[in-house]
């Protein structure tokens, strides 16, 4: 089961002839995922790893039947990759590029949500994985394990440094989703606690936040409502306000956005909510067994 | 990216904002004959970046010209102090600008709500103030209009929300105007805020844009030349001014502890650990995915700029970047840099092991854990 990607994701690749994109792509076949395209404007015909690559995402999916779209396209050309990959009817887009401009967000972000066909995830994401089925992003595999947690993260390497001790403890995962850093993610918090609510394979949730935006208090707002327990960590408790902290989402301003105000939302929507990271290990399991499921 | 107060003018004078009549300079002759121009009775303002410049004493009012050229040529050069900005920063240029009668301010913003993933139009008829303060103290007193992302404001909607907000009568037309220009100029220049504050009502029935604030979104910047040339001078610290022309992730903290790590999530957290081991990071930086040695060097050099740096943590989960990379630019910032302070390495992830080989015998302490890790250079640093 899982969400969203699982083996059979038929994996399209935009940007695939790149420097970034080649190097995550040979990655990702090592992994096992199924990648079945590339699409580089102007290269179409070639080949790259066994992988054929076309001149347009509606060749590509026409010729290979690609259901999900990974972009690695540079910023200033992001925003019209997700909108040709819907256009192309693919349903599940991750853009991993960082610096797409706000407006363009906005614009697509609104585009793909009236629309109706297609789910983005990110920009300025890690990418999504399902432990030994698919991983669509730039996450080192091989320290994710499967199990019954999902994991849901504004952030790629503070995702890796939980997921690390979550697998070091023998707490696999069902899917882990990099939401990403932008102030305007094409998927929320919310809809992927929504996600795992709904899969029987999921049994727990661990949510990393982080300071900026409302996002997590949309979250603990549908918390609230699950039957599943869900452990959370939010950094930046220290970021002063007004400066972005990396992540272009990251800042606290006029007062909104604190560490604070979301740490108390998750606390009284009834999450668990870690102080360390390495305490995360230690909820989750205090939180499964509380409810008698046992793993491994 | 902050605009200065005469380049917002400019902004907002481009898409017919009416704004006080002004010219910059950064010469107190040619200052005073601005003035004269502009008939003697006008505003000399500071165009510095910081919080608190009226109160620093960098705006001030006249009656005549020469006084405002002689107040101009003090004022280029010299450093001024907040409480905002207590480093100072020093005053290259002053707008020289007509001064408006007020009866009335109001306030006028424009940015985006990232909740509703739309631009907001933010409107008061309390201005000339803070406006976090009139949000807190009389929320009803800010009305707020999202813009259709695919159409965007239908003038009765600007209307409606005109009135909702108890502008005056008078004073509504001209409103609902600046109202669609400042749309429009957030959309043309790529802008992620711009502020009318306050937005003045004239006794003769005029409404300007006293001071305005527009920022551009930085990650628009290839797309306005003309901004992206100012923007490594626009950063309000030297050594945030040098990490951009580096193309390092690097905020200035008030702290003395250094840190370096990949993935702004890591190093949020990174700057956690330490304030709760009892220390004060002096920075944010992120060396980012996949960083060579000689970024890895350039980035410690970047950290100890910083005077106040007593110590320094590195944090690193290897994904895409390599530990032993990592180690290697580490080992040469040793060799190269005159590195004095105690230095703290967190190193997990791939290559990890040879990463920590390498550094076996240098002069850098090694940590298990980030935890253990930020104890350690607290106390190292603080002995």
């Amino acid at each position: 089961m899982a969400i969203l990607v699982d083996r059979s994701t038929r994996v399209l690749v935009a940007g695939m002839t790149g420097r970034e994109g080649s190097f995550h792509t040979e990655q990702m076949i090592e992994y096992g995922t199924n990648v079945v395209a590339g699409v580089t404007p102007g290269k179409g015909g070639q080949a790259l790893f066994g992988v054929p690559v076309f001149d347009t995402v509606e060749e590509a999916v026409a010729q290979t039947g690609a259901t999900a779209a990974l972009i690695f396209v540079p910023a200033p050309f992001a925003a019209d990759s997700v909108l040709e990959c819907e256009a192309a009817g693919i349903p599940f887009i991750t853009l991993i590029t960082e610096g797409l401009p706000i407006l363009d967000s906005l614009r697509v972000v609104n585009r793909l949500k009236a629309g109706g066909r297609a789910r983005l995830l990110g920009g300025n994401c890690a990418g999504i994985i399902t432990p030994g089925q698919c991983k669509m992003g730039i996450m080192p595999g091989h320290i994710f394990a499967p199990g019954p947690i999902g994991m849901v993260s504004r952030s790629g390497t503070l995702t890796y440094e939980v997921v690390w001790e979550l697998t070091r403890a023998g707490l696999g995962q069902s899917t882990c989703v990099g939401i990403g850093g932008d102030p305007l993610p094409g998927t929320r918090f919310r809809e992927v606690l929504e996600l795992f609510e709904a899969d029987p394979e999921t049994k727990a949730v661990v949510m990393i936040g982080e300071i900026g935006g409302s996002d997590e208090e949309e979250g603990a707002a549908y918390i609230r409502t699950m039957s599943k327990p869900v452990v959370a960590f939010i950094s930046g408790r220290t970021a002063p306000p007004g400066k972005r902290m990396g992540h272009a989402g990251a800042i606290i301003s006029g007062g909104t956005g604190t560490a604070q105000s979301k740490v108390d939302a998750l606390l009284a929507a009834g999450a668990a909510v870690a102080d360390k990271t390495h305490e995360i290990p230690v909820l989750v399991a205090q939180a499964l067994a509380s409810r008698g499921v046992g793993v491994g | 990216m902050k605009l200065h107060e005469y380049e917002s003018k400019d902004v907002l004078a481009k898409v017919g904002v009416p704004v006080p009549a002004g010219e910059v300079t950064s010469d107190g002759d040619e200052a005073r004959a601005i003035a004269e121009r502009l008939g003697g009775k006008v505003v000399v303002k500071a165009q510095v970046l910081m919080g608190g410049r009226g109160k620093a004493g960098g705006v001030k009012l006249f009656d005549d010209a020469a006084s405002a050229g002689a107040f101009a040529r003090e004022l280029i050069g010299k450093t001024l102090v907040s409480i905002q900005n207590p480093q100072g920063m020093v005053v290259e240029k002053v707008l020289v600008a007509e001064q408006i009668d007020i009866a009335e301010e109001y306030y006028l913003s424009v940015l985006v709500d990232r909740a509703a993933a739309k631009v907001v139009v933010m409107i008061s008829a309390k201005g000339g103030m803070d406006i976090e303060e009139v949000a807190h103290d009389d929320p009803g007193a800010i009305v707020r209009l999202h813009v259709d992302p695919s159409w965007g404001l239908a003038d009765f909607q600007i209307r409606k929300a005109v009135r909702e907000a108890r502008i005056p009568k008078p004073a509504q037309s001209q409103m609902v105007q600046m109202i669609k220009r400042l749309v429009e100029a957030f959309m043309d220049t790529d802008a992620d805020l711009i502020e009318i504050n306050p937005c003045a009502w004239t006794p003769e029935g005029r409404l300007v844009a006293a001071d305005a604030k527009v920022s551009i979104d930085d990650n628009a910047l290839y797309r306005h030349e003309g901004y992206r040339q100012n923007a490594d001078d626009a950063a309000e610290d030297p050594i945030e001014a040098e990490a951009a022309r580096r193309g390092i992730a690097y905020v200035r903290l008030d702290g003395d502890i250094g840190v370096i790590g990949n993935g702004a999530g890591l190093v949020m957290c990174s700057l956690d650990e330490i304030a709760s081991a009892g220390g004060r990071p002096a920075d944010f930086l992120d060396v980012g995915g996949g960083a060579q040695a000689e970024r890895v060097k350039s980035c410690v050099e970047l950290v100890l700029m910083d005077p106040n740096v007593k110590g320094l943590l590195i944090n690193i989960f290897g994904g895409i970047t390599r530990c032993d990379e990592v180690a290697r630019g580490i080992l040469a910032a040793f060799d190269e840099l005159n590195v004095t302070i105690p230095v703290v390495a967190r190193i997990e992830g791939t290559a990890a092991e040879e990463g920590r080989r390498l550094l076996e015998g240098s002069r850098l302490v090694p940590a298990e854990t980030m935890q253990d890790a930020a104890r350690k250079i607290v106390e190292l640093a603080y002995a």
